[in-house]
Formats: structure tokens, sequence, C-alpha cells
């Protein structure tokens, strides 16, 4: 038999139909629907007459819009009405709803996994561009608009072509200080914000398999940041160990057929991929981006880059705009950027093992005077088990807000957004103009990273941090 | 879904590459759950400042009013997977957007919505955008039956809707007949019928 990468194993497993020269019609397994792009699907399957086939395999949550101060005031009319409508379509077309009062609500690409629906093997779509996060779990995860939302929610299929596969490899082992994120992001520095269009990007190495799933989940979210449609991690023991005993994970013999199941979801020896990029973890330095692509990040001992420093006219230009939009000098040092607010949350970076992290960088120390900070957990159930060991009030003795669950400063649908002019290093997964709140200006980072920023008052180097 | 089949009108040329969907629609503008009024806040935050027109801005150039072709550079539709992008781009008159590369998912957005996509060379682009720039109102003739664009000046340059050739083809039909993806696929239901009943149970047990 022909070796098959481990997309083609789940590709080849949900193909409908498939014709030569057209898009295939895949099945979809599981089906992510928030607030924000649902609406007029659901109103698009009135209009038509049309019905959810299987309500039983599509789950939402409400997460955009919510507010994570005073969760019950949504003082927003068009806020409260877009929550208001997930609610309503739920409760008409019979699909399970994670809302506001519910203790398992939290961003989507969160819950999914937490709740132990996110499984390997899967097709799994939501109408947000970060559904690749669900990769991590050796699922094939993607994004889908509205219309696409309205498709599956009508015939529970995918129309698709197959796209080329990028094997991303990360050798030897992360230095020190260097998290996934930063993985992410020099991943994305080296092939560009476009450079996996059309691709679905497979993440192998050493240094990859030695990622826990929430380091895992990190990695596959920013895919999209470089382009790709997806981003996936071949399952393996500590796929399942994370999954098993979950509320929806398989259970007893029906355990036993689906852990059959995953163990052969991996690439075949000798099977191609259409291009292979091959990264040295010892490499990889914390990073932070300086403009407003994710692709224009430099490690954190470095300065911003002068714009005449790059090759094509375009780069130069785009580099240009982007200092002045984040009012930055060529050559000024990156540890010399001072910030007036820090957020750490979003679907990028907000498990439990994030929040760790930065609680450790953080403990029995001070947020600087001139900083505001805050930590939005990724879901109420991360919430609760950061208060179970303590986190929220090292976060909150240090003066950081302690928020409820919610995409939230990630890109500032709720009220907490970022005022014009502000500086904030984020945890989130896009430092676009405006992305946190019209002419916010965003620099991405690590946990550990933006917590360090937010006691220092500026960037500094989370290695030398460490020793301190 | 309004079938395309060959336009002609003004190009807009916004000579940026990597324009994300934040700045097609900013996020604060997606909470409405209506699909139509998105043309108002196409770029808005390039468009105005403290909500007066923007005089820098392209789109406030009074030359280009009516625009029905946009001309950008590559990676065009980079970022979130909201259709509002798409609805805006299309509902303030667009019915073309020419560009060396698309992001994935806007991409995949414009044909649901009768928005063509038009991938060509990064030359050809850099002419149409050096025209649009030089005279502003130039027009172009974008025909998808012929998949060619042409001006009056006797400028020919050919372009596909979709790299791979099967997929051209195909999304080209639907665009050229305005055809309903969902009705289509309703079309397979004894083969999607077949496919879930050979589904494992623990898949579908898989959400209660």
């Amino acid at each position: 038999m022909k070796p098959k990468t481990l997309l083609d194993k789940i590709w080849d497993a949900h193909v409908v139909r498939e014709e030569e020269g057209k898009p295939s019609l895949l099945y979809v397994d599981l089906h992510l629907v928030h607030e924000v792009t649902s609406a007029q699907a659901f109103e698009g399957l009135r209009l038509a007459g049309r019905k959810v086939r299987r309500p039983e395999l599509t789950v939402a949550t409400a997460d955009h819009n919510v507010p994570t101060a005073e969760r019950w005031i949504i003082r927003d009319e068009i806020s409260r009405k877009q929550i208001e409508a997930l609610r309503a379509n739920c409760d008409e077309f019979g699909i399970q709803l994670y809302g506001m009062e519910s203790d398992r609500q939290g961003i989507v690409h969160v819950i999914g996994p937490e709740l132990g629906y996110t499984q390997p093997g899967m097709v799994i779509v939501c109408g947000d561009s970060h559904t690749s996060t669900h990769g991590a779990f050796g699922a094939m995860a993607m994004p889908i608009g509205t219309s696409q939302v309205e498709h599956v929610l009508a015939t529970q299929c995918l129309v698709q072509s197959r796209p080329r596969v990028m094997e991303v490899r990360v050798d030897g082992s992360l230095p020190t200080g260097v998290a996934a994120k930063d993985m992410a992001l020099g991943t994305i520095g080296r092939i560009g914000v476009d450079g996996g269009i059309g691709y679905a990007i497979e993440y192998a190495g050493e240094a990859v398999r030695s990622l826990s799933m929430e380091g895992r989940m990190t990695l596959c979210n920013m895919s999209i940041e470089a382009g790709a449609r997806l981003g996936m991690v071949a399952p393996d023991e500590t796929t399942f160990e994370y999954v098993k005993g979950r509320p929806f994970a398989p259970k007893g013999e029906d355990w036993e057929a689906a852990l059959a199941v995953w163990s052969d979801l991996k690439t075949d020896p000798g099977a191609a991929y259409d291009k292979t990029v091959t990264i040295d973890a010892a490499e990889l330095e914390p990073f932070v981006t300086w403009g407003t692509n994710p692709g224009q990040v430099v490690p954190v001992t470095s300065g911003v880059p002068d714009p005449d420093s790059f090759f094509s006219p375009a780069d130069r230009e785009a580099a240009e705009r982007a200092l002045e939009y984040m009012d930055l000098r060529p050559g000024a040092p990156i540890q010399q950027i001072s910030i007036d607010r820090a957020f750490i949350g979003s679907c990028t970076n907000a498990r439990i093992e994030d929040l760790r992290a930065a609680a450790e960088v953080v403990r029995g120390r001070r947020v600087a005077e001139s900083v505001r900070a805050m930590v939005v957990p990724g879901s109420t159930q991360v919430k609760l088990q950061a208060e179970k060991e303590g986190l929220d009030r090292i976060f909150t003795d240090a003066g950081f807000e302690w928020r409820e669950a919610g995409c939230s400063m990630c890109l500032g649908m709720n009220p907490d957004i970022l005022q014009p002019g502000e500086r904030c290093a984020s945890t989130s997964n896009r430092n676009f103009e405006g992305r946190q709140g019209k002419g916010g200006r965003t620099h991405l980072a690590s946990p550990q990273m933006v917590a360090a920023a937010a006691i220092a008052g500026h960037f500094v180097d989370i290695r030398e941090w460490e020793a301190r | 879904m309004e079938p395309f089949a060959r336009v002609t009108g003004v190009v807009l040329p916004l000579d940026r590459s990597n324009v994300d969907t934040d700045q097609i629609v900013p996020a604060r503008y997606l909470k409405r759950i209506e699909r139509q009024g998105w043309g108002e806040v196409l770029f808005y935050d390039w468009r105005y400042t403290d909500g007066e027109p923007n005089p820098e801005f392209v789109m406030n150039d009074e030359r280009y009013g009516g625009a029905a072709v946009l001309v950008a550079n590559r990676n065009f539709g980079s970022g979130s997977s909201r259709e509002h992008a798409v609805w805006a781009v299309r509902q303030y008159g667009i019915r073309a957007v020419i560009a060396p590369s698309f992001a994935d998912i806007f991409h995949k957005n414009c044909f649901e919505n009768g928005l063509v996509p038009v991938i060509m060379t990064q030359e050809q682009v850099d002419t149409i955008m050096g025209k649009a720039q030089g005279s502003p109102g130039y027009e172009l003739t974008v025909d998808l039956k012929r998949c060619e664009v042409s001006d009056a000046e006797g400028f020919k340059a050919p372009f596909v809707v979709h790299e791979d050739p099967g997929t051209h083809e195909f999304r080209r039909n639907t665009l050229l007949n305005g055809l309903d993806e969902i009705a289509l696929t309703l079309q397979q239901d004894e083969k999607i019928a077949a496919f879930e009943a050979k589904r494992p149970r623990w898949l579908a047990a898989g959400v209660k």
C-alpha cells in the first residue's frame, strides 16, 4: 500500500464523495459554534426551511462577546442581541449550548478539548480561524465562513479541496525560557504570514513531541497566522493521556476501540510531504512582535529592524507603515519598549498550563505602576482550576485583574479594549492594526514573557529573569 | 447568489500586501446579526478618522467612486474567518478582487457570495495597479467566461479563480451560474446517509 501522511489518512476516512477534478465532500464529526459567525447561518436555514442534520454533532458556546468583568450585565445592546440570538437558535434547532450561566462555558477552542469533544482523527470545523487549535490532537480541524457554517448545519458535510502538506520539523529540545508560543512565532517568522497558503502543516520532531497538549494547542493555533488552513500533530501517549476520562471521551469498550484506530494516526515511513521546513529548537529564543502582522517578529535580544534591511519593496513599505503605526524607531532595543497594558488570555495562551507559567513569573512581585494588567482564563473550567491552585491570588496580589472566561482583549469585541495609542504585551495571536481596540498597539509574546513585561514595565528576556 | 459573467468598472487600487480582515471589517462591528448593511463599514478605520472621511485613503478619492473592481497585493484577506469581510467588499459594490494571492478562508468565502477572486501574476497585478493609480477612474473588464481581464487600451491578461485547475473550473461554474452549494450537497443525501451508517459507534456517541 502506498504510504500515507497523517492528513491523507484522516481525509480518506471522511470522504463522502470524491470526483476527479472537483473539490471533495467530507463528513464532519464535530461542528463547534459561537455567537459571532452563526446568526446569519441559522437565519439562512430558516429562510430556506432547512433543518440541522445532526444537532448532536454540534456544540455551541458564547465567547467572543461576553463581558469578563460584570458577566451578567451586557451593556452593549447589540452584543446582547447576538448572544440572545445564539440561545434562541440553539433552542430552536436542538443544539447543546454552554452559555454564560454554564460552568462549561469558555473560548470554543479551549472547551472542545477540555470537555473531550475534540478527539484524534476527527474532522472538526468552526466558524473561527483558530479552529486549527484542535489539530494538536491529530484531528483535521478547519476554519469556515458563515456560508459554510450554514452548509455544515444543513448537511454535516464540507466541500473542500485537498491541501498540500508541509512538514514543519522542530529537532532537538527547547532551551529553558523558550515556550511553545516562541516555536509558533519562530515558525511564522521563518515561513512568513503567507508561506502556508494552500497547505496543511504537520508539526513533527523531538521538540514538538516533547510539548504538552497545551503547548501543542498553542503551536497549532497559530498555523493560520502563517497562512495555513490547518496545523496538526500526530497523536501519541501524551494525547491519549489528556483525552482519557474527559466528559465526552469514549469510555470502556469504546475507549479501547477508539485507541486502536487512533494508534495508527501517524504519517507512514516513506510518505512524501509536499514541502519540509526544519527548525533547530536550540536556535529558538523568546520572541516579540514589533509590527502589525505576526510575521514581523524578532528575538527579545534584538532591536526593531530597519525597513531598509528588507529585500522586497513591498516588505519595506509594510515595515515602514508598521513602524509608524507602532510608533517605533528602527534599531530600538526590544527590551526598552515600555508597555501600558498586559493581557494574558485568548485561545492561544489561556489554558491552565499557561496561567501556571505566568503565575510562576509573577509570584511575590508587583505589576509596574504604569501598567494595567489582566488575566482572562480561557474557560470557566480553567478559571475554577486556577482558583483551586491559588493562582488567582498570586495574580491579584501582584496587581493583575482576574476576570471571567472569554475571548476578551484578543479581538476587542467586548468592553476589554485598548485606548488609542496604548501599547500592550499580549499572549494572543494577532497584532493587526486596531486588533485590540482602535489605535491600540499590540506586541505578541509567550505568557512568561508577558507576565515579566507586566512586572518590569517593559519587555525583558525571561531567560535572565529566571536567573534573578 | 447573483450569477457573474462579465463586469466592466472602475478599478480601486489598494497597494498593500497582507490586508487583513480586521482592516476590512473591524471586530467591533461584528456584533450585528444581519447579513446586509456591511458596505458602510468596509475599511472603516482606514476610511474614517474621528468619524470624518480620511482624505489620504484611496476609497475617499471621488475619482474612484462607484468602483467595481479592487486590486490589492499578495495574501489579501488574511486573518479571521469572518465572512462579514466578503459581505462588506461585495455590498460596497465590488464584484471582483484582483490579487497575486488570497488568504485561504477569505478566498473560499468569496465563492459563497458571488465575489470573484481574480488571481494573476505579480507582474500583471503591478501593471493594473500602476494604471489605476496613474489614471484614476481607469476601467477594467473582468470576463469570467473567458477568464480574462481587458481594458480599452488593449491590455489583456488571463486569470484563474483558484490555482488548482479542477477547483478553478468547479468554482468558476458555480460563480457563473450563481449556484447554491447547500442544494447541491443535499442532492447527495444517499451518499451522506451511507457514510453515516458506517461511522463507528463511539464517534456517533461523542456528543450527548
